[in-house]
């Protein structure tokens, strides 16, 4: 794909040498190359179960690659980020890619969004304009954001670091160089998957601009609780620790089945990610290695594709404008590398200093409890459970999500000096 | 028309014939490979090196001959068989000796009957290659359902115990009363579960990966966990092996949970191939019998070379056999080198590059009946095709008192 960063001067009027206006060019031959491949799939015979026990389906797979093939629209992806402003900023010697929209409201609270695996900035696009411009989607001036979305090292288009030491903290860090050149010297940040993991990061980290964070998959589990779940991922068979509420035993066998069942991908791509050379090379082993995250948010795409019954968000083109977005960057492999680079737990606690908020969504990986996350971060201040939405939140549910950022950060804008 | 009963034992003789499109589509996807850019770091710890696919790549698209294997395969009887309702590939040599020993050799993943064509002559003709006729072996060779030529159950049920089943049928079937039966990888699986079967004409097995592991030392190699504090030195040994090999097999995880998601390896030669090299072994993953073959063109003594990798890889892109081989791994629901509790006549040989090196003392728990037990002082994982000679001299040993 052609990276070309304009030097046309923007709407949102950043001017630096270093922040430079990036549009997505995507050429015709790589649309068509695409295209080409996905019709020239070679199969696999079917699975031989009922079910999705055994991995993504065929029949989801074929459905996907039709839709893909035939009716997708291969310009969304380009039309839709092109929409919003764009950038590129080096930092620590790689290319960071970013939207960036100011919000017309002055008092507007600067946000950093992160996204996660296997997402990229288009699980956020259809928050942009509820945070940033509240009063034309139902909230109050008082709830606006400045709202910058960054793609993460190797994601999208972001640049594809080249050695190693890209984890999460370092990303953490030049997150928060990148508020701080785009002129904040106090925000917040938000995340989900890998994205929580980073905001988690920074609020360890604990710059003084750095107001607070929001979570929607936090690190909330226990020491305890972590190292007999770990001992389980190996089949060791290690007793659930005893003591447990019924909130804290639901969350234990949910991390249980996950650790056990449902994480392969990422230990994976933990240990040998070059070796998936097949996610590079095939767009079809691409997607259903992308739609075979976690066992609810598969199942809601299956049935977008299967079924023609997207649930809320996750429509079909929703889904392919992120997996359209991975293959014209060729970041399969590049984004694969962030879970070998992670020498932490994934839901382990982080150490959170700043004020911390949580939204618990009911289909998420696991949910926290409440007595957990207390722990977890000491100075908690929201902490909400939801009644719909998957591990996709933003992507899924934007509307509810858009609330809880909202909610989440309103006690910490009255104690902003302006 | 044969009548049905006559069809479901019935022994059709099999050619290899790949037609030529297969391999001109094999060619050109392998041109139009989108790669990755590198990896960062300068080692093999981050998965295959992009260089190294890059060069396998160039070498198997340009100047790779399918047909020089598929004529080697085609100077051996073959025959398929339908067995508990699938269709089994085979390789049938009869010696020329009348008093050979039946001998059935299963092979494992990610490999195919290609690892043992280079000691089906050596077992069943022992006069041409410095042994006396008395080592003579009939062998047969099967694909196991859902790799190479055989058949990809649809259903599920094929792991490593029905496997042992259709084998002893195999063997009644071809006439034999008596019979041994040799495997390493899947087939040391699928021969200890024959050996807990115990079918009638079974004499004793032989394994090149025993399986042998007392229940609290697993436990503590799975978990990670300190080994139990009276292990003798090779025990510890064997400990520390098994916690390097628990650390490089998620490939092997991966399969167990998620087969069907592997699209890539049934699409993508390059993808298929990165897969299939980069199993471990003792000295590393991917293992370092493979990486070495990539680089030797020629072999003196049958080392294993760049061609007989791509034979290998080549059937399984050829027969679309990524994701069912995988399958297997899911099948499977027991212990890797836990002690099975086979107890008739067990011979073990133990490589030194296996990935873990069996004692003595746990393979005489495993094994009550341990009829044969040796420390060979080359080869790996991949026994019968990286050291071929030794691994005949290891079974004429290791069965010679059962004749």
């Amino acid at each position: 794909m052609a990276v070309s960063a304009s030097n046309e001067a923007t709407a949102a009027g950043v001017q630096s040498a270093a922040i430079r206006p990036f549009r997505m060019e995507v050429a015709q031959e790589e649309i068509d190359d695409l295209r080409r491949r996905v019709q020239a799939t070679r199969w696999p015979d079917r699975e031989t179960v009922a079910d999705q026990s055994q991995g993504v389906q065929l029949a989801t797979v074929e459905a996907l690659a039709r839709y893909w093939a035939t009716e997708y629209d291969f310009g969304r992806v380009e039309e839709r980020l092109n929409a919003l402003p764009q950038f590129l900023i080096e930092l620590d010697g790689v290319d960071i890619h970013f939207i960036y929209v100011r919000s017309a409201h002055e008092d507007a609270l600067p946000l950093i969004i992160t996204h996660g695996w296997p997402g990229s900035i288009v699980e956020m696009l259809n928050v942009v304009g509820p945070l940033t411009d509240p009063t034309a989607h139902g909230g109050e001036a008082e709830d606006a954001f400045h709202l910058v979305i960054p793609s993460i090292p190797g994601y999208g288009l972001s640049g594809k670091p080249t050695t190693t030491g890209w984890d999460p903290a370092r990303i953490a860090r030049a997150w928060v160089v990148l508020m701080k050149r785009l002129g904040y010297t106090g925000f917040v940040a938000q995340g989900g998957d890998w994205g929580a993991i980073i905001t988690d990061e920074m609020g360890a980290q604990a710059p003084p601009e750095l107001l607070g964070i929001h979570s929607n998959m936090p690190g909330a589990v226990p020491p305890e609780v972590s190292k007999a779940l770990s001992s389980n991922v190996l089949g060791a068979g290690d007793p659930r620790p005893s003591g447990l509420s019924a909130d804290e035993e639901r969350a234990y066998e949910q991390l249980s089945f996950l650790y056990t069942k449902g994480i392969g991908y990422a230990l994976e791509m933990g240990l040998r990610p070059q070796t998936l050379y097949g996610l590079a090379d095939s767009p079809i082993a691409l997607a259903a290695w992308m739609l075979d995250h976690d066992a609810r948010s598969y199942e809601d795409i299956a049935r977008a594709f299967v079924d023609g019954e997207p649930v809320d968000g996750l429509t079909r083109d929703e889904v392919l404008d992120n997996i359209t977005l991975t293959w014209l960057t060729n970041t399969g492999i590049s984004s694969a590398r962030l879970y070998w680079e992670n020498q932490v737990g994934f839901f382990d606690v982080k150490g959170v200093r700043v004020p911390a908020a949580v939204s618990v969504f009911p289909r998420e990986l696991y949910q926290a409890p409440r007595s957990w996350t207390e722990q977890a971060y000491p100075n908690l201040i929201y902490f909400n459970e939801v009644d719909k939405g998957n591990h996709f939140a933003a992507w899924q549910e934007p509307e509810l999500f858009t609330a809880e950022v909202r909610a989440a950060f309103r006690p910490l804008r009255n104690g902003r000096s302006s | 028309m044969s009548s049905t009963l006559e069809s479901a034992t019935e022994i059709r003789p099999f050619h290899v014939d790949v037609p030529d499109e297969a391999l001109e589509d094999l060619r050109r996807r392998i041109a139009a490979t989108q790669w990755p850019e590198k990896e960062t770091v300068p080692d093999h710890s981050q998965g295959v090196p992009l260089a190294t696919m890059q060069k396998l790549a160039r070498y198997w698209m340009t100047d790779y001959d399918w047909r020089r294997c598929e004529a080697s395969l085609n100077a051996l009887p073959q025959f398929i068989t339908e067995i508990d309702g699938l269709d089994i590939h085979f390789i049938h040599v009869r010696s020329q000796h009348e008093d050979a020993l039946p001998l059935v050799v299963n092979h494992g993943w990610p490999g195919s009957i290609v690892e043992q064509l280079k000691i089906v002559d050596r077992l069943t003709n022992p006069t041409a290659h410095g042994a006396s006729a008395a080592d003579a072996f009939d062998v047969v060779i099967p694909s196991m359902p859902g790799y190479g030529f055989s058949g990809k159950p649809t259903s599920t049920g094929w792991g490593p115990e029905r496997m042992g089943r259709a084998w002893a049928e195999l063997m009644t079937r071809l006439g034999y009363s008596r019979y041994v039966a040799q495997g390493g990888d899947w087939g040391a699986f699928v021969v200890d579960q024959m050996g807990l079967l115990a079918p009638e004409g079974l004499l004793a097995i032989h394994t090149n990966m025993p399986a042998t592991v007392p229940a609290d030392v697993d436990r503590a190699s799975q978990a990670g966990e300190p080994p139990p504090a009276d292990l003798s030195a090779e025990e510890r040994r064997a400990y520390e092996q098994l916690l390097r090999t628990y650390g490089q097999v998620e490939y092997a995880r991966y399969m167990a949970a998620r087969p069907q998601t592997l699209y890539g390896i049934a699409d993508s030669p390059v993808g298929l191939a990165a897969w299939l090299l980069d199993h471990n072994d003792a000295d590393g993953q991917p293992a370092a019998a493979v990486v070495a073959a990539l680089e030797r063109t020629a072999s003196d003594r049958g080392e294993l070379t760049r061609d007989e990798i791509l034979d290998n890889i080549t059937l399984y892109w050829l027969t679309n056999t990524g994701v069912s081989a995988s399958r297997l791994y899911w099948e499977y629901k027991g212990g890797f080198f836990n002690a099975k509790g086979v107890s008739i006549p067990v011979a073990v040989s133990v490589f030194p590059s296996e990935q873990y090196q069996a004692p003595r003392s746990w393979a005489e728990r495993a094994y009550p009946n341990l009829v044969y037990f040796n420390e060979v002082d080359r080869g790996g994982h991949f026994a019968a095709w990286e050291e071929p000679e030794l691994f005949t001299n290891e079974l004429r040993a290791a069965f010679r008192s059962l004749r």
